[in-house]
């Protein structure tokens, strides 16, 4: 099977602070994979460097077969149009409507007609359940409603592949539940490939081929949903259960509690 | 000592830095292919967000900067039996400083604070990252468009400011004061040259209209996405904007009227 997505031996820093260290992981064409981890280990981080936006200090990142930190503006630009992402936040325009939001990417990628797009506008819209909605401002949305409207605008130009970033952090339980099955159909009947990064463990296991588990600036475990059940590893099964401490310290890394307060000083 | 000649070079390289980036970030917005089909209406939106909604504030302080200064000027002027000089003082204060300089302050207050606060959003809210994933250059997009609009919208702004501010005057002077009011216009006709002082303003109100809406833009793109990041770049950009027009304007009257 070929991949869409390859990642080798990636390492990356945000100034000082390293957040990557020989990070290889690997997404077949077609397949919905996840990528868990605890927060602040920089899950946003990898699919910004997956979209060509951060560039990696070192290491390989091909998506369709190019190597992505090298291409050139256009190329970069070409090749963004075959792939969206799914921002935590939405990030629809807060200017312009739900129904120009997702006419947005059909008008500045494509010459179609304004009946077309009207089309193409309202068969996306229906998919997310949100065709009522088209007149309302982004402000005037819940956040599950929000989130549904940004993915009816990251499949607007069906891209290949769809990089969802948290995109279960902060819903309801219903929601959440209609945001799974959003993303899961989706993925089937339009044969995207599908990134998901996430935090919730239940939610994205139900619907994901194979995941990652990433702790400690690589990747600690990988495997389909029931391999990793059945993964013993201390690290894993922690993340998995969501036990407070573990060998993912509840502590922010610091020095001994007991020198640090007798030293006296900020 | 050594420390305090590292802050200071550490300073002059970080505000290097900051300028390098700001002519990198203008450079790529305002070159390329135009594309007139697309940037025309975001251009127009802009020229009414920046520009037809500043109008209100600049004609206001406009009309009673003139007529203070056709007040002021009387009464100094009438000790010397000059008031008939009246027309040409408020027109040349206008002309030459006020209209650019004020209204480049009143722009920076009311237009470039909002440019600042509204691409600081876009960038805290990821829609700046959306668009560039989505394959959309938000420097041609987002910067390009307000860039034109305010360099284009502020000179405007400042002759209408120099307008009204005359016809303030003129209220005061002629209608109140009663300066004779053929002397008031004929005087101001004859004194006031269309190159010295309406062009070299004109200039002036270009300079500004540069300075203050780059200023805005890069303190927006480059602002840190949080609130109090925000805070801080808008605040930034009236700072900036209002102190490199008062540097600027000495420099260019130094240039234009001096020696």
């Amino acid at each position: 099977m070929t991949n869409l997505v390859e990642l080798k031996d990636l390492t990356f820093a945000h100034g000082d602070h390293r957040v990557y260290d020989g990070l290889s992981l690997n997404v077949p064409k077609g397949k919905m994979v996840a990528v868990m981890g605890p927060s602040g280990i920089g899950k946003t981080t990898l699919l910004r460097l997956i979209g060509g936006q951060l560039k990696p200090d070192s290491g390989s990142i091909k998506v369709a077969g190019e190597e992505v930190p090298q291409l050139k503006r256009d190329a970069l630009y070409q090749l963004r149009k075959r792939m969206s992402m799914l921002f935590q936040s939405g990030a629809l325009f807060t200017d312009m409507s739900v129904y120009e939001n997702v006419a947005f990417p059909l008008r500045e990628h494509t010459d179609l007609p304004e009946e077309l797009i009207r089309s193409v506008v309202l068969m996306k819209l229906e998919a997310v359940g949100l065709r009522g909605a088209r007149h309302l401002m982004p402000s005037e949305l819940s956040g599950g409603m929000a989130r549904r409207a940004a993915l009816a605008r990251a499949i607007a130009l069906d891209p290949d592949l769809i990089l969802y970033d948290e995109p279960f952090a902060g819903q309801d339980p219903i929601s959440m539940a209609v945001i799974v099955k959003l993303i899961k159909s989706l993925n089937e009947s339009l044969g995207l490939t599908s990134i998901v990064v996430s935090h919730d463990v239940k939610e994205v296991l139900s619907i994901a081929d194979y995941a990652y588990v990433i702790a400690d600036k690589k990747v600690v475990g990988q495997g389909t949903p029931d391999e990793l059940r059945s993964n013993d590893t201390a690290i894993i099964q922690q993340f998995l259960n969501g036990a407070p401490d573990g060998p993912v310290a509840f502590h922010y890394s610091d020095d001994d509690f007991t020198t640090d307060l007798l030293r006296g000083e900020g | 000592m050594s420390q305090f000649f590292q802050s200071i070079g550490r300073r002059v390289l970080d505000s290097l830095a900051g300028i390098g980036y700001a002519l990198a970030m203008l450079m790529s917005a305002i070159i390329g292919k135009p594309q007139p089909r697309k940037s025309w209406p975001l251009f127009v939106k802009q020229m009414y967000v920046v520009g037809v909604l500043s109008m209100l504030i600049v004609i206001v302080s406009g009309l009673f900067i003139g007529m203070v200064l056709g007040l002021q000027g009387y009464t100094i002027l009438v000790d010397y039996g000059a008031e008939q000089s009246l027309g040409p003082m408020v027109a040349l204060s206008l002309l030459r400083e006020l209209g650019p300089v004020v209204t480049g302050l009143l722009f920076a207050g009311r237009a470039g604070s909002a440019l600042t606060a509204e691409i600081g959003l876009m960038k805290a809210t990821e829609q700046l990252s959306s668009l560039e994933m989505m394959a959309v250059d938000p420097l041609r997009r987002v910067i390009a468009p307000r860039f034109w609009a305010g360099l284009i919208s502020m000179p405007l702004l400042a002759l209408m400011f120099s307008a009204v501010g005359i016809y303030g005057g003129y209220l005061v002077g002629s209608g109140w004061l009663g300066v004779d009011e053929g002397a008031f216009w004929s005087v101001m006709q004859s004194a006031v040259d269309w190159q010295d002082d309406l062009l070299n303003g004109i200039i002036k109100s270009i300079v500004f209209a540069f300075v203050v809406t780059w200023i805005a833009l890069y303190k927006g793109y480059r602002s840190v996405p949080t609130s109090a990041g925000i805070s801080a770049a808008t605040t930034s950009t009236v700072v900036t904007a209002s102190l490199a027009i008062l540097g600027l304007d000495f420099i260019l009257t130094a240039i234009m009227f001096g020696g």
